[in-house]
């Protein structure tokens, strides 16, 4: 009877301990990984400078093309939406910047608690539609392979279990507090080895794109 | 022992009004969230109650729920259900000791066999038999000796409910709560450390009134007082929605009454009536008073973390792991980028450049 306290006790111990240590190590040796492996010297003169352009395209790609936009608004307006909505509940949310100042010594002003909650809804549903849009189009269905499905359910599931623990849907409440934090945990631990890498990835190759046709003199 | 008194004459004999009657019928009904329009159901039910058995036990305990039950001031609805009661056996209260207070629980259990009520406080030691005796009968075997004849057991407390203090790491009795030992019975959890007063005379008044034991959680507790939890009903709660906390027991932000989640306040896990009916009478509960709740009904409270660490923050020093890992995945990441180059360059070296010359001789 004592086993969802020690559960949560464990998740809250030497789980994060663990999953917080596979995280950075993951994260860091993939990010040298691409670094140390370097660009092509280049042998041409350079047309521009590679800062300016390299920063600009990483800030411009946030907006979609007008044309993907037209072609896949749903994609691509859904994407944005659970993205926001996921960042918003994961730094927002008071309790989690009360783990994040007890466990790093910063903190920021959060969201108050009934926003944060009508927007984990919105993000669920778009998570949801996103899922059923997957399955539905053929196209989208037949490039889809399981990494896609993993990716999905490890950002919906952390979302999923902190909105019934914050509802207390799920009796006891360490148990439903115990199965949030272990979905972070899951979701930590496979980061590193799934597509979720693309949190860091993207913004690598942005710059690469950017400051490449910078030198080169030409808009990216 | 009990007697043929109905509890309306026995009521009367103590010189309380017919006004009176009503009045604590009408408490009891609100603190029980049931509907007014059950008070005179409830007032002719009592009225015609007879006085119960009641045979009172304990075990590993610290006697604070009997002080807890005890403390109220007279006349509350808990004087009248205890003065009502007949308390046949009782280590506290009792004037008996010796051989003559187990002599007057046998009597108990012998006349009132199948319908007294049996209340517990206290865990079990489940190992050595020699750790809590009483008149040299072990806790284990008075417990199911008594619960033979009982009509319900009621568990009062959190150490006769989940085991409570005993049964913090590292439980060196191995003790167990009530409903580890007896199966068979109605069982209710009065949980707290110690309970509320009005929640214990509550669950009996519901037994008095209704016969039965009232509607219980998945924990067995009585849902009218554990069906919400501290930090639902707390008044604090739009501070910690706004995300003001105090950061400790004497800064601005504890003089404004801000949200204790910061100063470890469990009162998102605990479910219990604090937050309405209060203590002391309805002076004051300990968020109002300033500090945050320890969680105290809740099974396993002494060992959520520490009473000064919220319950969502990591137990392990996260920092330094992440110190420690981010120089580890620094080194793993450098060796495998030399490894990369490496290959790379291996790669290149081997690469040998093939011309059509050369293919135009090989076919
Ligand atoms: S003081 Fe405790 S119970 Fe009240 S709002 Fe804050 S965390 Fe919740
Ligand atoms: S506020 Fe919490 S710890 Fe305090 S008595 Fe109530 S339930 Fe127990």
């Amino acid at each position: 009877m004592n086993s969802t306290m020690d559960f949560l006790l464990w998740v809250r111990g030497p789980a994060f301990d663990v999953a917080v240590a596979i995280f950075v190590i993951g994260v860091l040796v993939r990010l040298l990984e691409i670094f140390l492996l370097g660009r092509r010297p280049y042998l041409s003169e350079a047309r521009g400078s590679q800062l300016g352009p390299g920063l600009k395209t990483v800030a411009t790609r946030f907006l979609a093309e007008s044309g993907t936009l037209k072609r896949a608004a749903f994609t691509v307006i859904g994407g944005y939406i659970f993205h926001l909505g996921f960042f918003i509940a994961l730094l927002l949310f008071v309790p989690h910047i009360e783990l994040i100042h007890a466990t790093f010594g910063i903190e920021w002003p959060g969201m108050p608690t009934p926003v944060i909650d009508a927007i984990t809804v919105v993000t669920l549903v778009a998570l949801i539609g996103l899922l059923i849009h997957r399955l539905a189009h053929p196209v989208l269905r037949f490039l889809s392979g399981f990494e896609d499905y993993l990716v999905w359910a490890l950002t919906f599931l952390p979302l999923l279990t902190g909105y019934l623990a914050f509802h207390r849907l799920v009796n006891p409440y360490p148990l439903a507090l115990g199965i949030h934090i272990l979905s972070v945990e899951i979701l930590l631990i496979l980061f590193p080895f799934t597509k979720l890498m693309h949190t860091f990835t993207a913004f690598v190759a942005r710059w690469y794109n950017g400051a490449m046709a910078g030198r080169r003199g030409v808009e990216s | 022992m009990a007697e043929a008194r109905t509890l309306g004459e026995s009521l009367r004999h103590q010189g309380v009004s017919r006004r009176g009657f009503l009045k604590f019928c009408a408490a009891t009904a609100s603190v029980m969230a049931l509907p007014p329009s059950m008070v005179p159901v409830m007032a002719a039910a009592l009225e015609k109650a007879r006085r119960p058995s009641l045979i009172w036990l304990s075990f590993q305990e610290c006697t604070g729920c009997t002080e807890s039950l005890t403390r109220s001031h007279a006349p509350t609805l808990e004087d009248l259900i205890f003065d009502f009661i007949s308390l046949d056996y009782h280590h506290t209260l009792q004037a008996a000791s010796g051989d003559a207070a187990e002599a007057a629980r046998e009597k108990a259990m012998h006349e009132n066999f199948g319908s007294y009520l049996l209340v517990v406080d206290g865990s079990l030691p489940n190992e050595n038999n020699g750790y809590s005796t009483i008149a040299g009968i072990s806790n284990l075997e008075m417990l199911k000796q008594t619960a033979e004849g009982a009509a319900a057991v009621i568990a009062v407390g959190t150490c006769a409910a989940f085991g409570g203090l005993p049964h913090a790491a590292p439980n060196p009795t191995n003790a167990v709560p009530v409903s580890e030992i007896i199966t068979d019975k109605p069982l209710i959890n009065v949980s707290g450390c110690p309970p509320i007063p009005a929640v214990i005379s509550g669950v009996l008044a519901h037994y008095l009134i209704f016969g039965q034991l009232p509607e219980l959680d998945a924990l067995n507790r009585p849902l009218a007082f554990y069906g919400q939890s501290i930090h639902d009903r707390c008044y604090r709660r739009s501070f910690y929605d706004k995300g003001l906390f105090a950061e400790t027991f004497d800064d601005e932000g504890a003089k404004k009454g801000w949200c204790l989640y910061r100063l470890g306040c469990k009162g998102p896990m605990t479910y219990n009536a604090c937050a309405t009916i209060k203590w002391n009478q309805g002076l004051s509960w300990p968020i109002e008073s300033g500090h945050g709740c320890l969680g105290c009904s809740e099974p396993n409270f002494w060992d959520a973390g520490g009473f000064y660490r919220a319950l969502s923050i990591p137990t392990a020093d996260i920092a330094k792991t992440a110190g420690y890992a981010a120089a580890t995945g620094v080194a793993l990441g450098a060796a495998a980028g030399v490894m990369n180059r490496r290959k790379t360059s291996a790669a290149a070296e081997k690469h040998e450049i093939v011309t059509v010359d050369d293919l135009e001789k090989s076919s």
